[in-house]
C-alpha cells in the first residue's frame, strides 16, 4: 500500500514538472518518467502484460516520436505562440470543470470498490486478458482497430502531395 | 526466498554481467582482427601476445583522457545520454535463459535470472528504450551533426521495431508462449524454431542489425556525412560508454536470436550427453553450446560489417516500410493458415 502511495506521489510530481518545465524537450523527458511510474503501477496491480505494452508503446514509440518532432521544430522564444488572455481563462475554466466531473464520478466508485485492491489478481496476465478481449469484448476491440486504421489512412492521405496538374500548352 | 537463494541469484547476475562486459571488451578486439583479416592486414598485435591486451589498453586510454563537456551543451542530459545507453544495454540479459537447471551439491540452480511470463516483450521494451540514450545525448550536445544522428536513430528504431514486432508475432503463433524459458525448452534437441520460421528469422536478423545500429544500418553515426553522428561531441569514457553499449547490444541481440530461433542451449544428442554427464555438467555443456552459438552470431555481425557498404537513408526507409513490413505481415498470415489447417 505504501509503495502505491509513493509511486502515485511520483506520478503526480512528474506530471506537474511536465507542465511547469520551460523547455519543451524537458517536459517530454518528464512525461517519459511519468509514464514509467504508470508502468510501475501496472506491475503493482500484477498486470504484467499491460505494464510491458505501456512500456513499449507509450515510452518506447509514441514519446520517441514526440521527442523527434520537438527536435525538428525550431523552439526559440521568438517563435513561441502567445495566446490571448481570454483563451487562457477559458482553458483554465474548462479544465476545472473536467476535474470536478472526474472527481465526482470517482466519488461514486469509492463506495463500491477499493481501486488499489483487485478482485481478480490475475486479471492482467496475457492469457486472461486475451480471453476477455477476444470473447466478451470482441466487437469493441475490432471496432477500435478499424478506427485506428481509418485514422492511419487519413494521416497518409493528408501527408501525400497532390499531383500537380499537367501544364496545358 | 531464503538467504542462500538470494545469494545465488546475486552471484548469477554478477556472473552474467561480467560475461557480457568481457564479451563486449573482446568484441572490440575481435572486430579489429576480423576487419584486418578481411582486408588482408595484421590488425592489433603490439599489446601482449597477438595483441590480446589491446582492449585493456583501449579502456585505460578512455578512462585517462580529458573529459570535455561543451559550453553550450545541456550539462545534466549530456551525462544522462551515455549512462542510459549503457544501462539499457545491460538490463536485457535478465530474462535470457542461459542453460537448463544446474544441480550442484543437491541444490538446483536455474541459469536464468528471472523467467517472467512476458519475457519477449521485456526484451522488446528494453530495445525500444535504448534509443533514448542516443536521442538525449545527441540533443544535449547542441550540435547540428549530433542532432541529425539522434533524429536518424529515432526514426530508424521506430521503423524497424514494427517489423521486428511483427516477425515475433509469427514466432509466438508457433510457440504459444511469451516466456523465453518455455520457448527455449520447446526447442529440445534439433526442433529449433528457425526450421518452422525461416522468414521470421531473416526479418528478425535484419531488424536486429538496424536496432543495434550496426553496418549496413549505422546511419546515426555515419562518419562520411555526420562527422561522428550522435557522439560527435563526446570524449573520454562517455564516448567509451556509447561504443561499449553498441557491443553489449550486439551480444544481447545475438543471445536473443539464439534463444528465439537457433535452439538456445539445445543441440542434437543432448539427451545422450545428459545421461553421460549427469545433472551438473550437462547443463553447463548446454551453456557452452549456447555461448558458442552467440559468439558465431557476433562473428556474423562483424562479417556483415566488413562486407556490405552502408545504405543510403531513403533506401533504409524503403527497405523497412515497403519490404520488411509487408513480408512480416504475409509471414503472419501464412503461419496462421498453416497452423489452423495442419495442426
Amino acid at each position: 500500500m505504501s509503495t502505491f502511495y509513493f509511486i502515485a506521489f511520483l506520478s503526480i510530481f512528474f506530471s506537474i514538472l511536465v507542465i511547469s518545465a520551460k523547455n519543451p524537450v524537458h517536459s517530454i523527458l518528464y512525461l517519459i518518467l511519468t509514464f514509467f511510474t504508470f508502468t510501475i503501477h501496472y506491475i503493482l496491480m500484477n498486470a504484467q502484460f499491460l505494464a510491458v505494452v505501456n512500456f513499449i508503446v507509450y515510452m518506447g514509440a509514441i514519446l520517441v516520436l514526440f521527442l523527434y518532432t520537438l527536435m525538428l521544430i525550431n523552439l526559440n522564444k521568438e517563435s513561441e505562440p502567445v495566446k490571448p488572455f481570454m483563451v487562457k481563462l477559458a482553458a483554465v475554466f474548462g479544465a476545472g470543470i473536467l476535474a470536478v466531473a472526474l472527481v465526482s464520478s470517482l466519488k461514486v466508485l469509492t463506495h463500491t470498490s477499493d481501486p488499489v485492491v483487485l478482485k481478480n489478481p490475475n486479471l492482467g496476465l496475457v492469457k486472461n486478458l486475451g480471453k476477455v478481449l477476444f470473447n466478451e469484448f470482441l466487437l469493441p476491440f475490432e471496432v477500435s482497430s478499424v478506427l485506428l486504421l481509418s485514422a492511419m489512412v487519413g494521416a497518409v492521405l493528408l501527408a501525400t502531395k497532390e499531383k500537380e496538374p499537367k501544364p496545358t500548352i | 526466498m531464503e538467504g542462500l537463494d538470494i545469494l545465488i541469484k546475486f552471484g548469477l547476475i554478477v556472473v552474467i554481467f561480467l560475461i557480457s562486459l568481457v564479451v563486449a571488451m573482446y568484441s572490440t578486439y575481435a572486430e579489429r582482427k576480423v576487419a584486418a583479416f578481411f582486408q588482408d592486414r595484421v590488425g592489433p598485435n603490439r599489446a601482449g601476445p597477438w595483441g590480446i591486451l589491446q582492449p585493456l589498453a583501449d579502456g585505460g586510454k578512455m578512462f585517462l583522457k580529458e573529459e570535455i563537456i561543451p559550453t553550450n551543451a545541456t550539462g545534466f542530459l549530456f551525462i544522462v545520454g551515455p549512462s542510459l545507453a549503457i544501462l539499457t544495454a545491460c538490463i536485457g540479459s535478465a530474462v535470457i535463459p542461459w542453460g537448463q537447471t544446474v544441480v550442484i551439491a543437491g541444490k538446483s540452480i536455474p541459469l536464468q535470472v528471472t523467467d517472467i511470463n512476458v519475457g519477449i516483450l521485456y526484451i522488446f521494451g528494453v530495445v525500444s528504450l535504448g534509443v533514448y540514450g542516443i536521442m538525449i545525448g545527441g540533443w544535449a550536445s547542441n550540435n547540428k551533426y549530433s542532432l541529425m544522428g539522434a533524429i536518424r536513430a529515432a526514426s530508424q528504431n521506430i521503423s524497424y521495431e514494427i517489423s521486428m514486432g511483427l516477425s515475433i508475432i509469427a514466432l509466438l503463433l508457433v510457440t504459444g508462449t511469451l516466456s523465453l524459458g518455455e520457448i527455449a525448452q520447446q526447442q529440445h534437441g534439433w526442433h529449433w524454431n528457425v526450421i518452422y520460421q525461416p522468414v521470421g528469422f531473416l526479418l528478425f536478423l535484419v531488424c536486429a542489425f538496424a536496432e543495434t545500429n550496426r553496418t549496413p544500418f549505422d546511419l546515426p553515426e555515419c562518419e562520411t556525412e555526420l562527422v561522428g553522428g550522435y557522439h560527435t561531441e563526446y570524449s573520454s569514457m562517455k564516448l567509451g560508454f556509447y561504443l561499449f553499449a553498441e557491443y553489449i547490444n550486439m551480444f544481447i541481440s545475438s543471445a536473443v536470436m539464439v534463444t528465439l530461433y537457433w535452439g538456445s542451449y539445445n543441440y542434437p544428442g543432448m539427451d545422450y550427453m545428459h545421461e553421460l554427464l549427469g545433472d551438473t555438467w550437462a547443463p553447463l555443456l548446454g551453456f557452452g553450446v549456447m555461448f558458442m552459438k552467440t559468439l558465431l552470431f557476433i562473428f556474423f555481425f562483424m562479417w556483415i560489417r566488413w562486407t556490405i557498404p552502408r545504405f543510403r537513408y531513403d533506401q533504409l526507409m524503403d527497405l523497412g516500410w515497403k519490404i520488411l513490413i509487408p513480408l512480416a505481415i504475409a509471414n503472419i498470415v501464412v503461419t496462421g493458415v498453416v497452423i489452423t489447417f495442419f495442426k
